[in-house]
């Protein structure tokens, strides 16, 4: 059976050490903050300026000059800190946050990642998403394992424009994970959802990619 | 440009764009989403009609709130953003050719105006290199990393807001209502900043100000701010999950 979105993020979380500075894109991603394992400490960055993101204020505590990169009201912790955009993308840029988490639309095989515009669409921008997979030491993209008519968004090479060149490290779909030691590699199948078989996530995929013997199903 | 004989300190927000405020110009406007925004600076830009506007904004606004009053009433002919999502005018105008925009990776318009402000030509970054941000602009590779070239950027015009400013035009933000506002300050040629509260000198602490009053040659406190929230979340007192 495939992963729920929750799933999905649960399993992005497993990824998560002690210590980690981390950013979390809109969408799916941000479910990542709910499966924080136990005993692992964790930053949350928020682009627009803000480290040590807190949970969504209780009702009648919002505050309109306290919000995260998705626009929502959050709240802060006893460690948190403030800064300008322009600090914040140095921190993103210059390699300072471990590991980002971001949504896609299609990932090559070469780990291309095009998450930001459907040409012929409304454009709304690429917001920070360059800028993260560009600076951040590890990139995970979560999204679903094909499109809504079914075609596959893990391809040879990607058709929509890229948001950036072999950024991606690690891929979670609702069926399978797949992972790659470096940029320099392919990945390889590293898990399947429950009662997945290779052949099934082979059949919905274009990308090449090398099955793991110990992928466990 | 040298304060007015009467300080920095201008009665409010029409009076201190009135003399400045003329067609066709750039204008740096602080706030990510509606955060942070300088909401009556917006409005006084409005009020007065200046048209053919290029806005450097993180965002557009929404519909009719922030830089969607000026979307609303046409004023702005250009926009240079990261993203504009939330803004259905903005979305009718640019399929209509009535709008030009420049998207521009956010940290990358964050340093370019960051640059700007600094006295720097521009800069190499990883960010955009491989996508279509780079076409037309220089790279160049270091140890095997395409960078691209990317170039500062100044106004004529910057407004901000802050959440304290002294009669010296020294500021203080909070929280993440900071964002763009203090690399703007730095990158017009005039900066104008509006505040919740105006101090009396002496009162902000030195080791604490995070505009120094150098970058901003007119301040104006603003009265009754509406600070709206674009995405209302809240979670009960009962429940674990952190996000929704």
């Amino acid at each position: 059976m495939p992963w729920s979105r929750e799933q999905m993020a649960e399993r992005a979380a497993r990824e998560l050490h002690d210590g980690f500075y981390v950013n979390l894109g809109i969408g799916i991603p941000t479910l990542v903050a709910n499966y924080i394992p136990a005993g692992i400490k964790v930053v949350l960055q928020s682009e627009n300026g803000m480290l040590g993101m807190g949970p969504f204020p209780y009702e009648g505590e919002e505050d309109p000059d306290l919000i995260n990169a998705g626009k929502q009201t959050i709240t802060e912790l006893p460690i948190s800190s403030y800064f300008s955009s322009a600090d914040s993308f140095g921190m993103i840029r210059g390699g300072h946050i471990d590991l980002s988490v971001l949504g896609g639309m299609e990932v090559s095989e070469h780990g291309d990642l095009a998450n930001w515009m459907v040409p012929g669409k409304v454009v709304k921008g690429m917001g920070g998403a360059m800028d993260l997979v560009a600076g951040v030491r590890r990139v995970i993209v979560l999204m679903e394992h094909v499109a809504r008519d079914g075609s596959p968004k893990f391809k040879p090479s990607c058709e929509l424009p890229l948001t950036g060149a072999s950024v991606v490290d690690m891929l979670i779909t609702d069926l399978a994970v797949f992972s790659r030691p470096d940029r320099h590699v392919g990945f390889d199948l590293i898990e399947l959802a429950p009662g997945v078989t290779e052949a099934q996530v082979r059949e919905r995929t274009t990308a090449r990619f090398r099955s793991a013997a110990r992928a466990k199903g | 440009m040298a304060p007015a004989a009467a300080g920095k300190v201008f009665p409010d927000a029409v009076a201190a764009l009135a003399d400045i405020a003329r067609d066709g110009m750039s204008v740096l406007s602080g706030g990510f989403g509606l955060c942070g925004i300088p909401e009556h600076l917006i409005a006084a830009l409005h009020q007065l009609g200046v048209r053919q506007l290029t806005v450097i904004s993180n965002n557009a606004g929404i519909d009719e709130l922030g830089l969607g009053l000026l979307l609303k009433s046409r004023q702005i002919r250009k926009m240079i953003s990261s993203y504009v999502g939330e803004n259905k005018e903005f979305e009718r105008q640019y399929l209509n050719g009535e709008l030009e925009i420049e998207f521009n990776p956010q940290g990358t318009l964050a340093e370019r105006i960051r640059a700007g402000g600094a006295g720097i030509y521009g800069f190499y970054t990883r960010t955009g290199a491989g996508t279509q941000v780079a076409q037309g602009k220089e790279t160049r590779l270091v140890d095997g990393e395409p960078y691209v070239l990317e170039t500062g950027l100044t106004a004529d015009l910057a407004i901000v807001k802050a959440w304290k400013g002294d009669r010296e035009g020294n500021l203080v933000y909070r929280k993440t209502a900071r964002n763009f506002n203090p690399v703007m300050a730095t990158a017009g040629r005039i900066t104008v900043a509006e505040v919740e509260q105006l101090v009396d000198v002496g009162t902000l602490d030195p080791d604490h100000i995070h505009t120094p009053g150098i970058f901003v040659h007119r301040i104006v406190q603003g009265r009754m701010y509406r600070k709206p929230i674009e995405q209302r979340t809240v979670r009960k007192r009962s429940s674990h999950a952190v996000v929704a």
